[in-house]
């Protein structure tokens, strides 16, 4: 008795000195934002914590770039030493949920009222079992076209509305000398380029059956394999130097001129932005021929952990501010992206900045919203990877027929499941 | 430590049976115990705990994270099944074919060159100890920096063919480090570079210790200096062989590093090393059970070669 009051006491107090403990004012950060204009975008984050009292603190990654970050995750995750949050992509954020160790945002969510303006799409992802577990920043959509504006005149373009227009275009380019198409083999450049192939090839109902809701007979029809020989129809099209290529290094080609058009995420915005380029003069952006409406998004989201009490005041702050529509739009002009909330006034975003962002809202109403296979936002990395494999092994000529690529994807995705 | 244990043994009596005494023999008895067993135990948690752990993980379910439910063999059926899977290439038949042909190309060409270069640096000319160095050097290079300078070096519109274009060769063609079927001797290239030097400087080291009155008996036999090495001195450097052999095997089980920074994996992922798929699968794809899997059987395939090989050598030592 006298134990068990003991032990009853002693907790209490320690209950009592939990409440009364002093919040830890600072925000412990695990990202691979590192680079030029990322660094800058964030910096508008860390001023904003900074004027609420906030110390922001990067938990430092050696190696850099996501993989790195993300096996430094696992293991801070595994010590059971949480960051305050982490930058983290699609269905990261549901295993680690899954596994239980996310903090829980739903109070702040509803008091911003995150439901009604961060995309439903979106909310797939930082929501699990009605929890709201993580804060997204922006949404990258990969179905674009960079093309170099002085080349496209040179060579008497316009804007392709269709997959054939596209070809033609290409073919006009190379008959004209150039590099029709900027791209870099490396295999999530290829199938993040295949998606728009095939959203363009099969329509919005098409992507969604195949590459969200990975249905087989979607998976193995002629459509799909219309989709590969149109891809391998694209890859004609490519330098014979291409396989291994950084995707910033095939954007820099389009960029000076050497190539004519890029298919590549709203991120190469970035590349052109940080080497002075003014979009509609320098360089336009049009959606990939045929996909027009419908946006393949990705987006990079900042997942809560769910750290001790006294760091939650933090973590409240650091959720609040990434969602706050003045960050949405500082950041997302830097970065290249849109906001990840559809009532961002898009007065400072250039006119790329404008139409995606017009094309989101669009798409989030319309329903044809849908989460990049490639990126990771379509189904859990095995899946994601496996297709990456298929598509890479078929641009480099592993498997040869648009029969096999398909027998082959069906067979990879059942075995990564 | 028997050394010790005698010494002790012979002090005692000159000092009489005293306590001290024995308590610091014991002391001295214990001491390399205790001075190693921190490291013993290092070993024992970090290499052979975790290698019993990763055997344990393979026959799991484990996705991202480990658990701790044993499911069976399904990621050893899926590495089998895959090991046959040669058109197209799975990943992990390209990883283990690679496997095969870096292997063996990496570490018979570092063991001929680096005799080779040994033997003719071994013929007292001038200079030695400039051109020794030149040669060591690239192995105080990480593969890292070995990866990227052989990666632009060999890049089609960077390096070699690029330079040669420009001096007047436009018909000069090479682009390995783009072909899919040639990827990996770029990186059985990149790896002899760095390593052959090392190699060499081991078998000057043996070709030094050989007695010269040998090889004076040999000649004045009549041996020609082919015979002298073919029938003498190589056989002599055999326990170099060993050692390089060793160093060799393990450079070419753990060059994961190299294969990322010259290839990135290579065009459809056609440079991947059973390293690559391990760390792929484990940490990328979320498939931990897989590449525990493959990891065990990397263990078990250096283990089948090694062990046999370690066990003739060192059997024959105290004839």
């Amino acid at each position: 008795m006298l134990r068990k009051l003991l032990i009853g006491t002693a907790l209490a107090s320690g209950v009592a000195f939990a409440a009364h403990a002093e919040d830890v004012k600072e925000v412990q950060m695990l990202h691979w934002w590192t680079s030029g204009g990322e660094a800058a975008a964030l910096n508008v984050l860390k001023q904003d914590l900074a004027k609420e009292g906030f110390a922001w603190k990067d938990v430092p990654v050696a190696g850099g770039g996501g993989d790195a970050a993300m096996t430094a995750l696992k293991a801070m995750v595994a010590a059971g030493n949480y960051p305050t949050a982490s930058q983290m992509l699609g269905y990261t954020v549901l295993d680690y949920a899954a596994a239980g160790v996310m903090g829980d945002l739903t109070e702040t969510a509803k008091k911003e009222g995150w439901d009604k303006s961060v995309p439903a799409a979106l909310q797939k992802f930082s929501v699990y079992d009605g929890k709201w577990v993580a804060a997204p920043v922006n949404v990258h959509s990969v179905n674009w076209l960079w093309i170099n504006k002085a080349v496209m005149d040179k060579i008497g373009g316009t804007e392709p509305k269709t997959f054939d227009d596209f070809i033609a275009l290409l073919d006009k380019a190379k008959a004209a000398g150039v590099i029709p198409l900027a791209l870099g083999g490396q295999n999530w450049q290829e199938a993040t380029m295949f998606d728009s192939v095939v959203l363009s090839t099969g329509g919005p109902e098409f992507y969604k059956k195949a590459f969200n809701d990975l249905d087989e007979e979607s998976l193995k029809s002629d459509t799909m394999k219309k989709s590969f020989d149109n891809l391998a129809k694209l890859v004609t099209y490519v330098d014979p130097n291409f396989s291994g290529r950084d995707w910033n290094l095939a954007t820099a080609m389009v960029i000076k001129g050497d190539a004519l058009v890029q298919v590549m995420g709203d991120w190469a915005k970035g590349e052109f932005n940080a080497a002075k380029k003014v979009p509609g003069t320098d360089f336009l952006c049009y959606r990939f021929p045929g996909t027009d409406g419908s946006v393949v998004y990705n987006s990079d989201m900042f997942g809560m952990f769910n750290v001790p009490e006294d760091r939650k005041a933090a973590q409240i702050a650091l959720a609040t501010a990434t969602l706050s529509k003045s960050f949405q739009s500082a950041f997302n002009v830097v970065k290249g992206s849109v906001p990840a909330r559809t009532d961002v006034p898009d007065t400072d975003f250039d006119a790329c900045g404008k139409k995606g962002m017009a094309d989101l809202k669009a798409a989030n109403e319309g329903g044809t919203l849908f989460g990049s296979l490639a990126q990771g936002y379509g189904a859990p990395p095995a899946v994601a990877n496996a297709y990456k494999d298929v598509v890479s092994k078929f641009v480099h000529g592993q498997i040869k027929t648009s029969d096999e690529a398909v027998t082959q994807l069906v067979s990879a995705i059942e075995d990564a499941k | 430590m028997s050394t010790v244990a005698e010494t002790s043994i012979t002090l005692t009596p000159e000092h009489g049976a005293r306590p001290g005494a024995t308590v610091r023999s014991r002391l001295q008895d214990a001491l390399p115990k205790l001075v190693l067993a921190p490291s013993f135990a290092a070993t024992v948690v970090f290499v052979y705990g975790f290698i019993l752990w990763t055997i344990y993980l393979s026959f799991t379910n484990s996705k991202t994270f480990p658990s701790y439910a044993i499911t069976g063999p399904r990621a050893y059926q899926r590495l089998w099944r895959w090991t046959f899977e040669s058109d197209p290439p799975s990943s992990w038949y390209t990883s283990i074919t690679n496997m095969g042909i870096f292997g063996f190309l990496y570490i018979s060409i570092c063991l001929a060159l680096g005799l080779f270069l040994a033997i003719l640096l071994d013929q007292k000319i001038r200079g030695e100890g400039m051109l020794r160095p030149i040669y060591l050097y690239p192995m105080a290079l990480s593969f890292i920096v070995t990866g990227v300078a052989w990666k632009w070096f060999l890049d089609p519109g960077l390096g070699l063919e690029q330079t040669l274009h420009q001096w007047g060769w436009t018909s000069f063609h090479f682009d390995w480090i783009k072909n899919k079927d040639f990827v990996i001797y770029t990186v059985v290239i990149a790896g002899v570079w760095q390593a052959s030097g090392f190699i060499m400087a081991m078998f000057l080291a043996g070709l030094r210790g050989i007695d010269g009155e040998i090889l004076k008996a040999a000649q004045i036999d009549g041996a020609t200096t082919f015979q002298l090495y073919r029938r003498i001195v190589i056989p002599l450097l055999r326990p170099i062989f060993l050692s390089a052999l060793i160093v060799l095997a393990h450079l070419a089980i753990k060059s994961y590093d190299l294969v990322v920074a010259l290839t990135s994996g290579g065009p459809g992922g056609s440079a991947w090393l059973p390293s690559n798929f391990m760390y792929e699968y484990t940490f990328k794809r979320n498939e931990m059970a897989v590449g525990s899997a493959s990891a065990v059987i990397m263990l078990m395939t250096i283990t089948a070669i090694i062990v046999p090989y370690l066990y003739s050598e060192l059997r024959e030592k105290p004839r």
